[in-house]
């Protein structure tokens, strides 16, 4: 199947990196994971959650550390576990205090990078992680490109059903529980789903880097668009072109790719920002 | 009490809210039939937000919330609920459009909204007089408008029970009439309760059917005309003689 995408790569992109088996899979990758990052991009920027990601994002030191632990070749699964619980048990903990949410996700975030740090750490040995603080979405494997398509399909199905409802509650909780939505269920399925992606994008984007793949795109988006539908075309167009012109440039300037990817989304930005700005004079 | 169908009511026994020891709420009994318009009045931090979102759901309580609907005891009602005045970014890429389509159909807004939905969208609005507003951004309205456009998303499809939170906090003079209109003219045309938490104590007399004067519990029930004249009443608002009779409704 994989040889399909590669030949249609080939006849669009006739350049000299688009020979290459490596580039051809960090393209067909990228395709996948920047829609899905502006899309719940979204609602991470409606909801102001961008913390929130960001200690998300941190916490796979935690989840990495765990699979050191438990002895695992692969940390992949023990990162995903620990990404997921995490994820709940913040959501939940966030309803049981009186503590603003900024404050409990500092502890939160304080906790796991310390502990993930630590552990890794433990006989100097925290070099052959570095790789997961900055991402290499040049080795994505088959396997890997496989899993972003199927999750891929979860995801947009996931937003077909439930998007409006997500719409909903970020606007307001109290009018989102009137209208019959199960806020606390919802929330909670919106933070697995982010966990997920999140965990499976860290090999290749970087714990560094994901979170402002998650916030960029949608932030830029947000001065642009005049309802949710340019919002989320504008989130995805944005992602795609940062993301495409982001490996191509990483390629010839031999820099990290997911570096370079955000710093397109910065520019996308910068300039939505200031365009916004004097178009409506604000 | 106008025009009750005596069929459906809202039945408030004994109601307790706690938040850790600190009791919020405590013995609050309450009977509301349709057709009625029931304020809620009291300081800040008496606890009206508290009730509301207890009958909403939102919150653990003690005591027993029964909804009699249409001859049939439901547990819940088709509640309607106009929050207190949000603020929203004035970036916020949300247009009315796309919220009152998400809160009426499941097809996703973010791929678009159908023609068939639009045409109910502005249906909805536009006995709200809102359907100017279709495609504003919800962060760049007035709080009278925004009201209008929380009103008309509560009201689609009609609901057993009305809660307005504190509806008026943001609305000015012009807007406050309005609404008052508009709401009155919902009590009169559809079966529905409708409570409304609120500090305009000299705009909602008219309208309001009966009015409860709460701080933790009930203090002081009856129509707003028996409830202003209650002792309490001046104290917890320190009202003046001349107030008074100024809000009386006989």
């Amino acid at each position: 199947m994989i040889e399909n995408y590669y030949r249609i790569i080939e006849a669009i992109f006739p350049f000299g990196w688009a020979h290459y088996v490596f580039m051809k899979n960090a393209l067909i990758a990228i395709i996948f994971i920047a829609p899905l990052f502006a899309l719940l991009g979204t609602l991470v920027v409606g909801k102001r959650m961008a913390f929130f990601s960001d200690v998300l994002g941190h916490s796979a030191l935690t989840g990495i550390a765990l699979g050191v632990i438990f002895g695992l070749r692969e940390p992949f699964w023990a990162m995903l576990a620990f990404m997921v619980v995490l994820s709940v048990l913040i959501n939940l903990f966030k309803g049981l205090t009186q503590a603003s949410s900024d404050t409990v996700l500092g502890v939160f975030f304080a906790v796991t990078v310390a502990l993930g740090v630590v552990i890794l750490s433990k006989g100097a040995g925290f070099n052959k992680f570095t790789v997961y603080l900055i991402g290499d979405i040049l080795a994505v494997s088959r396997e890997q490109i496989y899993w972003l398509m199927g999750i891929t399909v979860g995801v947009l199905w996931y937003w077909m059903f439930f998007g409006n409802n997500l719409m909903l509650i970020s606007v307001n909780p109290a009018l989102a529980r009137a209208r019959g939505i199960r806020v606390f269920w919802m929330e909670t399925s919106f933070v697995i789903v982010l966990a997920v992606i999140v965990a499976i994008s860290i090999r290749l984007i970087g714990i560094l880097m994901v979170n402002s793949l998650l916030i960029l795109p949608a932030a830029a988006a947000r001065n642009l668009a005049n309802n949710v539908r340019e919002y989320t075309l504008l989130s995805i167009l944005i992602s795609l072109i940062s993301g495409i012109s982001g490996l191509i440039l990483s390629f010839y300037l031999g820099t990290a790719t997911g570096a370079t990817i955000v710093l397109f989304c910065a520019g996308f930005y910068l300039v939505a920002a200031l365009g916004a700005k004097l178009w409506r004079g604000r | 009490m106008q025009n009750s169908c005596a069929h459906c009511c809202t039945k408030i026994e004994d109601l307790g809210v706690d938040f850790g020891a600190r009791p919020v709420l405590e013995g609050v009994n309450l009977h509301l039939n349709c057709k009625e318009l029931l304020a809620l009045i009291g300081p800040n931090g008496a606890g009206k937000t508290t009730l509301l979102r207890a009958i909403l759901g939102e919150i653990p309580y003690s005591g027993k919330i029964n909804f009699l609907v249409r001859s049939a005891q439901k547990q819940r009602p088709a509640i309607g609920y106009v929050p207190q005045k949000l603020i929203f970014d004035p970036d916020s890429p949300i247009s009315v459009l796309d919220l009152v389509a998400a809160s009426i159909r499941r097809c996703p807004v973010w791929m678009g909204v159908r023609r068939a939905v639009r045409e109910e969208a502005k249906e909805s609005l536009k006995k709200f007089s809102a359907d100017g507003l279709m495609h504003r951004r919800i962060g760049e309205l007035s709080g009278g408008e925004l009201q209008r456009v929380f009103l008309a998303m509560a009201m689609n499809p009609v609901p057993d029970l009305l809660l307005l939170d504190e509806p008026l906090s943001a609305v000015d003079v012009n807007g406050l009439s309005l609404f008052y209109d508009i709401v009155t003219d919902l009590k009169k045309e559809y079966d529905i309760s409708i409570i409304m938490a609120t500090h305009d104590l000299a705009g909602i007399a008219p309208h309001a059917d009966r009015m409860v004067l709460m701080n933790r519990s009930i203090i002081a029930e009856g129509t707003p005309a028996e409830v202003f004249r209650d002792k309490l009443m001046l104290e917890t608002f320190q009202l003046s003689l001349w107030n008074i009779s100024s809000l009386k409704n006989d």
